[in-house]
């Protein structure tokens, strides 16, 4: 079947209404790559398994990541005629228990997170179903939220064009192509106050405008999947769990711009995601919502998928631009910029998987809609992943403007064990660390630039009392360091000092004078390097040093690591009264440091400990000491 | 006209899906297929190898049967991935980067696998295995050894 007009789009949103609303009992279980890390594919088999065995008719449905990661594994069941019920921490035990409680008919209460309502039905928790267990809107983690580039993650089967279509999917390409000029589509898209959500939060609208205005012929959109920074994973989710509404927004970019092939680049990390994104473009081509005459309107695209190969550098336009050519993945000065001379040195435009995704809610749903949320100047909403030591770990989309405070902690829930929060690292690599004192400052481009941090991407790294913020910023200079192409000297030989210089000072080697060619160094290669990686690659050890640099005076003064993490800072000693001799940090000690008889205590050869912590970790009854 | 005659411009992103597919059958990539390829792509074997050198997915040396990823990304690293490291690399006997004696595991490292709530994180060819302890390994290792017997 080919989709040529609007009723052809009714007929599949009624067969994704059939499969998203079923007359039979659906069990989703979350199998994003997340999911699956916490053990979702044993849940799963265990759930069809029993199923089978029971001779139960149900629909069983791997879908995305609903966001809450922190209780996966999470599977939602749904009666026909109730609400999903979604269960959090499902183990196979548990699972096999569900189906059980499912052939009787009643669900259990016990292990239930939330209950959340089927869309476009006004729901109202009739009175006993699952007495006490909130509303999916009602848990403090979902309670400040607003999905919009999320809308569908967790919430359908990412590999069925039928259930994206029944929540509202290609409403907006269709709007585009039947009732909008090009210019319509990027007017809108300006008017919409759109910013990019790959970080520099340039104006999408205007970016598209000026690749639309750009002579030459053929143009060319890219969606920039290449999401390298450690520790976020908003772009992973929205490919793995929703894919469809990236390919739509990118159909719709290349009808604004006036291109007839776009490329989708994925990081090769992320094999479930090119997987989801290969099968979507095959499904749209099938039906004809990619390739000629699209919705018969004479427009053609066609949509290539590019694997990238595991270079953070790619993640930059004009490096991205060389990968898909062929070449290395090194960038180039700008201006031009590629929204003039990009790919084969034509106009190009490059939009972040989540920007895209923005746009097949914004056409349909209109400017206006979208303008209204979030502040002045910020418009929308943007992707956290809130990662770290935070009690609640996951992916979070809040308007623009809510405080870092509410973020950590009315969303978060607070540090991880009760700990202390101490600061919190946005931007990935790029960005900076800020401390706790600045967290009422609300979330926009401008504040987090102002505080020597960046927006990013979505990273939301949180770090308590025992991170130390030198080794953090020795960390992310290891990786830029390792990371950086080795085109301009600034950034290759720069981030190669700075990490020498933090290394000593970890090792407790430095000296206060380093602090001060640390950050002369540091500004050298903000200013003179060619690409953003280097240009931002000094914003970690900028502001650990203008917020944290007590921390580093401990190191360099008294040879003291605060945190008790630098290895050379510190040493491991056992707690003779307390230790009980169990006999598990011996077991678990990589270098064989640790002896003693059994239910005797035990001690650590500080001559050949390594001071990795395994063994304090492992301690069931904390008899460990970090001598600081 | 340019003085040196340029190479043909490839499709998007074909150079490196030749690459990908080389990988994907041998685990590496070995010189005579890279010669092959670069017939094929009509490329120069310079180009080829310059671009795979570049990237950190390819690798020029044979790998073992299973490669192993501990992720070094930000989330896992402050929550113990560096001493995930630590102990994969004592059980195994390799460092990062090594392949071991009996060829069953190579040992990688890899900033960020984009599972960060799950961290500290590893990945086994392709399975993630998330919220991990030093203790916990010799379970996850148990499963691959076993599989050869």
């Amino acid at each position: 079947m080919k989709v040529r007009t609007h009723s052809d789009l009714e007929t599949l949103r009624a067969k994704g209404i059939s499969t998203l609303y079923p007359p039979r009992p659906k069990i989703s279980v979350g199998m994003a790559t997340c999911g699956r890390a916490a053990g979702a594919t044993a849940v799963y088999d265990a759930l069809r398994d029993e199923a089978d065995a029971r001779g139960l008719d149900l629909a069983l449905v791997a879908t995305g990541c609903i966001g809450y990661c922190q209780q996966e594994p999470l599977v939602d069941v749904r009666v026909p005629g109730q609400a999903r019920v979604l269960y959090a921490r499902v183990t196979p035990d548990r699972a096999r228990e569900l189906i059980a409680a499912l052939a009787t008919g009643e669900l259990p209460a016990e292990g239930a997170l939330a209950v959340i309502p089927d869309r476009n039905q006004v729901f109202q928790k009739k009175p006993g179903f699952l007495e006490g267990v909130p509303l999916l809107d009602e848990l403090p983690f979902y309670s400040r939220q607003r999905k919009i580039i999320l809308r569908n993650c967790g919430l359908i089967d990412p590999t069925s064009i039928e259930e994206y279509i029944a929540r509202d999917g290609y409403q907006s390409l269709a709007r585009a192509l039947l009732e909008l000029a090009p210019q319509e589509v990027i007017d809108e898209v300006l008017h919409s106050g759109l910013r990019g959500r790959g970080g520099a939060g340039f104006p999408t609208g205007r970016k598209w405008q000026i690749c639309h205005d750009a002579p030459g012929q053929p143009k060319y959109v890219i969606c920039n999947g290449d999401e390298g920074d450690p520790g976020a994973y908003m772009d992973r989710t929205v490919l793995e769990s929703d894919p469809y509404s990236v390919i739509e927004g990118l159909t719709i970019a290349g009808y604004g711009i006036g291109a007839h092939q776009g490329y989708v680049y994925v990081r090769d990390e992320y094999p479930l995601a090119v997987e989801r994104v290969t099968q979507a473009v095959a499904r749209a081509n099938e039906l004809g919502l990619l390739g000629k005459d699209i919705l018969g309107s004479g427009f053609d695209f066609n949509i290539t998928i590019v694997r990238g190969a595991g270079a953070f550098v790619c993640g930059e336009e004009t490096a991205l631009i060389s990968s898909i050519e062929g070449g290395l993945g090194e960038p180039r000065p700008r201006p031009p910029f590629p929204a003039i001379s990009g790919l084969w040195g034509q106009p190009t435009v490059i939009n972040n998987v989540k920007t895209l995704a923005t746009v097949s809610a914004i056409i349909s749903r209109g400017a206006d809609w979208y303008a209204s949320i979030g502040v002045e100047g910020n418009a929308g909403t943007v992707v956290f992943s809130l990662v770290g030591k935070v009690a609640n770990t996951g992916l979070v989309e809040v308007p623009l403007g809510l405080t870092l405070r509410e973020m950590i902690e009315s969303i978060g829930g607070g540090g991880l064990d009760g700990k202390a929060v101490k600061a919190v690292q946005t931007g990935g690599p790029s960005g900076g660390c800020l401390p706790a004192r600045l967290f009422d400052l609300p979330i926009s481009y401008e504040t987090l630039t102002e505080a020597g941090s960046i927006m990013g991407s979505g990273g939301m790294v949180v770090m308590d009392e025992d991170t130390c913020m030198v080794d953090v910023a020795r960390y992310f200079l290891a990786f830029t360091m390792a990371e950086s192409c080795g085109k301009c000297t600034p950034c290759r030989e720069g981030t190669r000092y700075m990490h020498e210089i933090l290394t000593r000072i970890v090792e407790g080697k430095g000296t206060p004078k380093d602090l001060e060619l640390l950050e002369e160094i540091a500004l050298w290669v903000k200013a003179a390097s060619l690409c953003g990686l280097g240009q931002t690659a000094p914003n970690p050890v900028l502001s650990t040093l203008r917020y944290f640099r007590d921390e580093y005076e401990a190191h360099v003064t008294d040879k003291r690591c605060p945190a008790g993490v630098c290895r050379a800072l510190i040493q491991l000693i056992i707690q003779p009264d307390l230790c009980t001799g169990c006999g598990l940090c011996q077991r678990e000690c990589p270098v064989g440091a640790i002896s003693g008889e059994k239910k005797e205590p035990h001690v650590i050869n500080q001559e050949l400990c390594m001071h990795c912590r395994i063994c304090y970790d492992v301690c069931p009854v904390g008899a460990i000491e970090i001598v600081r | 006209m340019p003085l040196i005659p340029q190479p043909p411009s490839l499709p998007g992103g074909a150079l490196l899906a030749q690459l990908h597919g080389i990988n994907a059958e041998y685990g590496y990539l070995p010189e005579a297929e890279l010669r092959n390829a670069a017939n094929e792509l009509q490329v120069p074997l310079s180009q080829l190898y310059s671009t795979a050198s570049f990237y950190s997915a390819f690798s020029f040396e044979p790998r073992g049967r299973h490669t192993i990823h501990v992720c070094q990304g930000t989330a896992c690293y402050i929550r113990g991935g560096d001493k995930i490291l630590d102990k994969l690399e004592s059980m195994l006997k390799v460092k990062a980067g090594e392949t071991t004696d009996d060829q069953l595991f190579t040992l990688e490292t890899v900033y960020c696998v984009g599972s960060c709530s799950m961290g500290p994180v590893i990945r086994v060819d392709g399975d993630t295995y998330g919220r991990l302890r030093p203790d916990r390994l010799s379970r996850i290792l148990k499963k691959y050894q076993e599989q050869e017997v």
